[in-house]
């Protein structure tokens, strides 16, 4: 049976309104409320369906950030995962952690805990990447099956649909794996009382990106974060005439 | 962003503005008028003429007067489909000497007014019953003051809740009124009401959080209480006359409002229970140990949550269960309201007083949880024709008098199933049917509101008594106050065009 390594990240909750800092260095996260990257809860559960399914023996869930990075890791915990591993990473050094950063972490502990598949959210609705799970698959030279909306096991090989700019598209590919979870995947569950209650017993081992042998210097810099650009109101006109004469003066039409 | 926004879509039915997302509107509809399915007699008022027209063409322009009957369904036809007018006349304006010129005008002319928010009232207060002109206050939505410090806004009775509640917040404060049609009611219609909504128990009704109102008598005259105070005793306090009169008395044009501070945390719970008396059990449990940061305790039985299920694919988190609670807590440290809502439930699920739960400090989370109670009321609208009553009574009697529903209309309807502000005492009973008929009403009305006088409890807990109830008042009501509301009205409006047949008994 599998063992399975999920990646878990924090970002800022999507029903919050993003803010950017007056210095435009980044978005405002402080007293801002958090979450679990919701292609990340989808990987999760996908996980926790094929342990379900006995497809799988264990799960594990790894989040890179800051102390509260926690957060997820008990979320996922409950969620039926059954373990997690806190990278700490901190600091100047999360807010320049990158993608390829994490994919060497990942590597490592997939490596590390001798997992057979590593599953993933296509990406993080914060800095939008998409990059993780094929550099991990990179770096693991394993094959890699992105933007899954079903996956089915079979004997030492899955077969994945991806979905694809021009509808979906089936792949098969040998164990061990990485695959990255699209929005249609499944609808992930809520962790129920009982289940949050079990979390609290369940383990979560820290470690560094140090302890793991991954330098997190940044590769690239942010020059500048800017809101986009302010949608103009429009107007109300009081008859067609009027619209096409204003639709000229804007040069819409001739 | 982009994806980001994809996500939201996907994932989340949106609430905002659902109820203009679903209203259907049509000028061939074929719901029947109101004045024939209740058998109402027109009031002695003049009917509209072309001289009248022009007057409000002259005072608005032609783009703020709508015109003709068959192009009227979305203000002649209330939200839900119990309602329907035929005004041929909505004018639409933008300040409060418009609104003085209008009434004094009709008023002088005999034309009866019907005062118009964003039409989402569950007892028709909002739409005509003959040809009213239909004074639409939608154009009138200025912002006009948000004070932070004080918490004091004020702003136009246009406001739409969801906007002024949107821009209160950008300056760290809360509208302390929540309901499931913040996408459309306007504050104008909802203090008229006097709406209770979501977050009664922590915040009060909007007696206590209306500082002043501004409002035109139907003569024209302007009456300005817009005071800014919590505490002001020169005289009698006359704003509490237009709050709750909907529309009878007077149309408010401003509002001064007391805005909370907006919570730094907020924790819901989603919990399924087995019974009532664990629903009581359990809400005794949150008022004694959630204390000051309870914000919201609202119950749904099991064909409430099953009908969002089916009709809007809003599915439980937690599978089946008889009873379920919605709990939320609001505060101002994390930590503590966080550890608090988990020992709480802790003890809560030990205790066997809950069976299941979800519990969540997500605003995602938050507000998909939500939409599961505030969107039962969209759901009904695709569940045959619903009789929808809005009870206060006693806490023991909240769910007997569903059961005793069910029994009393056996076979005869489709569904009968109860929800509510469990925080104060507040019952939406519904019994839904296949169609509208006079021997199902009959069946229902007035054995129901004769059924909660027994346990003296009230017929009209938040929605008003509008069109629908105004001739059950006797019901509720001593005639002595009765007596009292005629007198008001006459001494008021003595000529009756302030939203005629709604309220007192027509």
């Amino acid at each position: 049976m599998a063992r399975i390594l999920v990646g878990v990240k924090r970002v800022i909750d999507y029903a919050v309104k993003i803010r950017v800092k007056p210095d435009k260095t980044g978005v405002v996260t402080d007293g801002v409320k958090h979450s679990m990257n919701p292609f990340d809860e989808i990987a999760v559960e996908e996980a926790v369906r094929l342990k379900e399914k006995k497809i799988a023996s264990e799960i594990i869930a790894v989040s890179c950030g800051p102390a509260q990075s926690q957060d997820v890791i008990r979320t996922a915990l409950a969620m039926g995962v059954d373990k997690g591993i806190h990278v700490e990473v901190s600091g100047k050094e999360y807010e320049t952690l990158q993608p390829i950063h994490v994919s060497k972490i990942l590597a490592k502990i997939a490596q590390n805990e001798k997992c057979d598949m590593v599953i993933l959210g296509k990406q993080a609705i914060d800095d939008d990447a998409n990059q993780t799970a094929q550099m991990t698959a990179a770096v693991l030279d394993w094959p890699q099956a992105v933007f899954a909306s079903k996956i089915e096991k079979g004997e030492n090989e899955i077969t994945v649909t991806r979905e694809i700019d021009g509808g979906l598209e089936t792949i098969k590919c040998k164990l061990p794996a990485v695959i990255s979870a699209d929005l249609r995947l499944n609808e992930p569950r809520y962790a129920t009382l009982p289940n949050i209650m079990k979390a609290k017993k369940k383990p979560i081992t820290k470690t560094t990106p140090k302890d793991l042998g991954v330098d997190v210097a940044p590769r690239i810099k942010i020059v500048s974060v800017e809101d986009p650009p302010v949608r103009q109101a429009g107007v109300i006109l009081p008859d067609v005439d009027a619209l096409v004469a204003k639709l000229k003066e804007g040069g819409h039409v001739p | 962003m982009m994806i980001k926004y994809a996500v939201t879509l996907s994932r989340i039915s949106v609430v905002e503005n659902v109820f203009f997302q679903t209203r259907r509107y049509s000028s061939t509809s074929k719901r029947s008028l109101s004045k024939d399915q209740y058998n109402v007699k027109r009031g002695n008022f003049k009917a509209l003429e072309p001289q009248h027209i022009q007057f409000f063409r002259d005072l608005l322009g032609e783009t703020r007067i709508l015109t003709g009957v068959n192009n009227l369904d979305k203000y002649n036809e209330d939200w839900y489909g119990f309602a329907k007018g035929e005004s041929s006349l909505v004018v639409k304006p933008k300040t409060t000497d418009e609104v003085s010129a209008i009434l004094s005008y009709c008023n002088k002319n005999l034309l009866a007014v019907c005062p118009q928010g964003g039409n989402t009232s569950v007892v028709a207060s909002g739409v005509p019953v003959f040809d009213e002109v239909i004074l639409s206050m939608e154009l009138m939505n200025k912002i006009h003051k948000i004070d932070d410090v004080s918490g004091v806004v004020i702003f136009d009775a246009g406001c739409v809740l969801e906007n002024l509640n949107n821009a209160v917040s950008e300056k760290g404060l809360i509208v302390p009124l929540d309901l499931g049609a913040k996408g459309n009611c306007q504050l104008g219609g909802n203090l008229s009401t006097n709406a209770g909504g979501l977050r009664l128990i922590r915040y009060g009704n909007l007696h206590g959080n209306v500082l002043g109102v501004e409002a035109v008598k139907a003569d024209g005259e302007i009456i300005n209480c817009l005071r800014t105070f919590k505490k002001d005793n020169t005289g009698y306090h006359l704003k509490h006359l237009f709050i709750g009169s909907e529309g009878t008395l007077g149309v408010i044009t401003k509002i001064a409002l007391q805005c909370p501070p907006h919570p730094k945390s907020k924790n819901i719970a989603f919990l399924g229970l087995e019974s009532y008396d664990k629903v009581l059990k359990t809400f005794k449990k949150a008022k004694f140990d959630l204390g000051e940061t309870l914000s919201a305790v609202e119950v749904l039985d099991r064909e409430s949550v099953i009908l969002t299920e089916e009709k809007l694919a809003l599915r439980s988190p937690i599978g089946e269960y008889p009873f379920y609670l919605i709990i939320e807590t609001s505060g101002s440290n994390e930590q503590y309201d966080s550890e608090k809502m988990d020992k709480f439930l802790e003890i809560s699920l030990k205790e066997n007083l809950i069976l299941n739960g979800v519990a969540s400090s997500e605003p995602s989370k938050i507000k998909n949880i939500w939409e599961i109670r505030e969107r039962t009321a969209e759901a009904l609208r695709h569940d045959g024709y619903v009789f929808c009553y809005d009870f206060s009574v006693p806490l023991q009697h909240f769910y007997t008098l569903v059961d005793l529903m069910k029994t009393h209309m056996g076979s005869k309807s489709h569904r009968v199933f109860g929800f509510g502000h469990l925080g104060d005492s507040n019952l939406h009973l519904q019994v839904s049917v296949r169609e509208h008929t006079k021997e199902i009403q009959n069946m229902i009305e007035p054995f129901v509101f004769e059924k909660v006088r027994e346990i003296n409890g009230s017929i009209s807990s938040e929605h008003g008594m509008g069109f629908l109830k105004a001739k059950y008042l006797d019901i509720s009501n001593h005639q002595s106050a009765t007596k009292l509301m005629r007198v008001l009205k006459n001494v008021m409006d003595p000529n009756g065009i302030l939203n005629p047949y709604k309220v007192i008994p027509y």
